[in-house]
């Protein structure tokens, strides 16, 4: 079938199998391949993408349920003069990551948890993150990340 | 200004935030166009022989490129321990996850319906699921050896002399579970063979040297057919050491099909066909005196090898640390590895440590609550003291420096420890059902104990920047970041001219690469050492510029200039009007630091939880933690690491564990499945710094990537049974889960009432 996102703005459409999820949409037709896949049952959230700025899990949504809508994967998250998103300077900053691989995806759940919630606990944030896994920070450096792109101060 | 010791953002983190980085499975190279996607069939059943296998339906599938078994191979089978692992199953399957079969398609989508297709006929046979079932020798998985202990050592028969002079002996017998390292990117890999009959190999790997090794040697060619490179690497942990053996088959079907082929495995393959870690039972005896001097110690080490006992170095490591931090004078020790049907057990971060500290301290609050003593107080009576180091231990190793009490002090006052305990204490006489409970780990461990050395190579170009290339290829641990800071302020140059390469063979051919915390110690003294000729190059170099005597120059750091010694106001040269003057364009070092010896970083960790005694639930509110693995090159990365170490250790205490059932099926092979820990389980940690430098290597440092998962396991895990112990519970095993919080405080109770 024939499937129309708009993907950071640009325009994709693409002819695909029925069954095409929206992250192999993503990675393999919009050719953007920052959006990771950590697993097979929904529970990792490596994929986690804006689906018109609603933080969705893209292994678990057909691109065709998305077509016709706005995703927003973690390239575009930064202005068009290479300016990061507060999100991604507060990850850098804080050393909210290690290898990476959760990054995209728990990047773009903070973007979605903060505009849910713009000033949150630590607590919040952890909660908010639940569906969101790390191996190598151990959570710590990323609740600082999301604190930090809030506008709070990080005193731990 | 030193900047080796301040806190410096990553430079490895703008492409991973803006672009999501480059793993194995974002490679778009050309020389990947038009790869043929892999998929591996893997064995439904723990134990089983292969009666026939049909692959004509699967053959003729959409899209299907090529279906191999093993015997399509022709390749020897590689060494487990003293058995052999075939690379595809060869008449028997020994694990639910071996893989059987390979399938190439096409297009991605078509692997799943093609590998359905292929019919394997399976018979099964009896399973040996677990520890008691494998020393029972009722079945065996390798019947021509006659058992299934594939390995033993150590001492041969316990005495129990050793006990006679103790008060109080306690032993404990204690399961450290199998867990699962599943690092956030799986297993992947791509390769093609050239025209000019060289295989590149792009890999997710924490070792590329070892895996070009590996390959060529199973492949059955030249190590100079063999490139790999690893991409970006999304974590490793000891579980992506070299190439597993899907690798090979993958280069091989390659080369068969004449074609790229591209893998990447499922989350659920992962979870049964990575390696798993950990898997040690554990009986420990420990004797002493009532003040809480221990006089005798014994331990006596079960490791479950998995179905191919690939890894049997890690029972004897548990047996080298089996005294950590105390000065016991008499100890015994012994290991045996058995096989099971169950995936093979490796490296997962620590190897062999935790497992040694986890029997120890769990010992040692068990002797200190058999005597009535606080858990600290016989810590402080049995430490190794300052003035003792070295200190050989009795089971053979060289500790180079250490202040343990040091730090278990600075772990207690930041604590608050007495207070902790008067609250503990509070809550009893309260009768609240939220029981607090304090848990105690001091650890010592063994780093770069492999003994090997690592490459470094440092050139210094004429437009002043430099370029470094490290053995020791990182996979999130910010490597690259520190070695820039090392350089940057060994010759004065400016971060932003540094550059950090890794992880291609092409570019670095000699190199042993990422695991048990090696990389500062051994890589950094090597990119050290490379920096100390290029800085002897220079010497020559600027003195003929300078019209001096070499030994009267010096580098000024500071700004990264030459000058003549004692006359700064004097002409300066800069790195890169010396660089200039080289002979091939650059200064360049190439080197082997080959003289670094184990180093032993130590620390304390103090957990605080709180445990539910209605429901069994058990949240831990603190971890308190001092490590200290010497001189800190990166505060960031430094306490990142500690970080990480933290949350892996506390969740084998809380929640963690793999499980199969009697028959050896998997029932944690999903991450639904799999109680992988989350950011509502962990608290912010609190961490002390401590740094007591070493002699061993250039650098002075030791390391600290698994430190803090060693120390964190058994202080949580400490913590549980601390807060029970007023209720009669003397242990429970890990992982400390409701139901068996739950069901060790029944049991209590029913004992408390006979």
């Amino acid at each position: 079938m024939k499937v129309s996102i708009e993907v950071n703005g640009r325009p994709v459409a693409e002819e695909v199998p029925d069954r095409t999820l929206l992250v192999y949409f993503l990675r393999d037709d919009a050719g953007l391949t920052g959006t990771n896949i950590g697993c097979d049952t929904t529970s990792c959230g490596a994929c986690t993408v804006l689906l018109d700025g609603e933080a969705v899990k893209s292994c678990t949504v057909l691109a065709a349920q998305a077509d016709g809508h706005a995703v927003t994967t973690v390239e575009g998250l930064s202005e068009s003069d290479g300016s990061l998103h507060p999100v991604q300077r507060a990850f850098r900053e804080q050393h909210g990551l290690q290898c990476g691989f959760c990054t995209p995806g728990m990047i773009m759940a903070s973007v979605s948890l903060l505009a849910d919630n713009p000033k949150p606990s630590r607590d919040e944030v952890r909660a908010g993150l639940e569906g969101n896994l790390c191996r190598c920070t151990g959570y710590h450096n990323i609740v600082s990340a999301v604190i930090d792109a809030s506008g709070q101060e990080v005193d731990r | 200004m030193s900047i080796v010791g301040t806190r410096v953002v990553r430079q490895e983190d703008q492409n991973l935030i803006t672009a999501g980085g480059t793993y194995v499975d974002d490679l778009r190279e050309e020389a990947l166009s038009g790869a043929a996607h892999a998929v591996f069939v893997r064995s439904p059943v723990a134990h089983a022989r292969i009666e026939s296998i049909d692959v004509s339906e699967a053959k003729a599938a959409p899209g299907v490129l090529g279906v191999f078994t093993a015997a399509d191979l022709g390749l020897a089978p590689h060494d487990a321990g003293p058995v052999k692992e075939p690379w595809l199953a060869d008449g028997v399957v020994r694990y639910v996850g071996e893989p059987v079969a390979l399938v190439l398609t096409e297009e991605r989508y078509q692997l799943a319906d093609a590998a359905e297709l292929v019919d394997i006929d399976y018979d099964p046979l009896d399973a040996v699921a677990s520890i008691d079932a494998a020393l029972a020798d009722e079945t065996l998985l390798y019947p021509e050896t006659g058992g299934n202990v594939m390995q033993v050592n150590g001492t041969k028969e316990f005495d129990d002399e050793i006990f006679a002079d103790c008060d109080v002996v306690v032993s404990t017998t204690i399961v450290n579970q199998r867990v699962a390292p599943a690092p956030l990117e799986v297993r992947g890999g791509s390769c093609v063979w050239g025209e000019d009959g060289r295989l590149t190999f792009w890999l997710s790997t924490q070792n590329a040297q070892i895996a070009r090794m590996q390959l060529a040697m199973s492949l059955g060619v030249g190590e100079e057919k063999v490139r790999v490179i690893a991409p970006d690497v999304g974590g490793g942990f000891g579980a992506k050491i070299g190439a597993d053996p899907e690798a090979t088959v993958l280069g091989w079907a390659a080369k068969e099909i004449g074609r790229a082929v591209r893998w990447i495995e499922s989350r659920s393959e992962n979870l049964t066909s990575m390696t798993h870690g950990r898997a040690q039972q554990n009986t420990v005896t420990v004797g002493g005196k009532r003040d809480g001097t221990v006089l005798a110690y014994r331990l006596d080490v079960i490791q479950d090898a998995g179905a191919y006992p690939r890894t049997l170095f890690l029972p004897t490591l548990t047996e080298l640390m089996a005294v950590g931090v105390y000065r016991f004078p008499k100890v015994e020790t012994r290991s045996r590895a058995v096989v099971t049907n169950t995936t093979p057990i490796a490296a997962y971060r620590g190897a062999g440590r935790p497992e040694a500290t986890a029997a120890l301290e769990r010992a040692m609050d068990r002797f200190a609550g058999e005597l009535g003593l606080d858990p600290a107080e016989v810590r402080r009576v049995n430490f190794i003291r300052p003035e003792e180091f070295p200190y050989q231990t009795p089971t053979g190793a060289s500790y180079d420096t250490g202040e343990y009490a040091a730090a278990l002090d600075k772990a207690l006052e930041a604590a608050g420890y007495a207070e902790l305990r008067a609250e503990q204490k509070r809550r009893r006489e309260a009768g609240d059902p939220i029981e607090l409970g304090l848990g105690i780990a001091a650890y010592v461990e063994i780093t770069g104990g492999d003994s090997g050395g690592e490459s470094g190579r440092v050139d210094l170009h004429p437009d002043g920047s430099v370029v470094a290339w490290t053995g020791s290829s990182p996979h999130g641990q910010g490597l690259g970041t520190s070695l820039a800071m090392l350089l940057s302020d060994q010759l004065g140059v400016p971060m932003e001219k540094i550059t950090v390469r890794h992880g291609d063979t092409d570019e670095v051919p000699k190199a042993i690469g990422t695991f048990g915390s090696r990389s500062l110690q051994l890589g950094g003294s090597a990119i050290r050492q490379a920096a100390d000729e290029v800085i002897a190059q220079a010497r020559e170099l600027a003195a003929e510029l300078l019209e001096a005597a070499p030994d009267d120059l010096e580098l000024d750091a500071e700004r990264g200039v030459w000058q003549v010694r004692g006359a700064p106001s004097s002409t300066v040269l800069s790195w890169a009007q010396v660089a200039e003057r080289a002979s091939d364009g650059k200064l360049t070092a190439d080197v082997w630091f080959g003289g670094g010896k184990p180093t032993f970083p130590f620390g304390a960790h103090l957990a605080v939880v709180e445990v539910d005694t209605e429901t069994g639930k058990v949240e831990l509110r603190r971890i308190v933690a001092v490590d200290d693995a010497g001189p800190i090159v990166n505060p960031l990365t430094f306490r990142g690491q500690r970080h990480g170490g933290l949350g892996q250790g506390a969740a084998q205490a809380l929640m963690e564990v793999v499980t199969y059932d009697e028959d050896g099926n998997p029932t944690t092979a999903t991450l639904a499945d799999y109680s992988f820990i989350t950011a509502v389980e962990l608290p912010d940690f609190e961490l002390v710094d401590m740094a007591t430098p070493t002699d061993r290597n250039l650098l002075g440092v030791k390391g600290i990537g698994e430190a803090a998962t060693i120390g964190s396991t058994p202080a949580v895990h400490n913590a549980v049974v601390d807060a029970l112990a007023e209720r009669g519970v003397k242990h429970l095993d890990m992982p400390t889960t409701p139901i068996r919080v739950w069901a060790a405080l029944e049991a209590a109770s029913k004992e408390n009432q006979r």
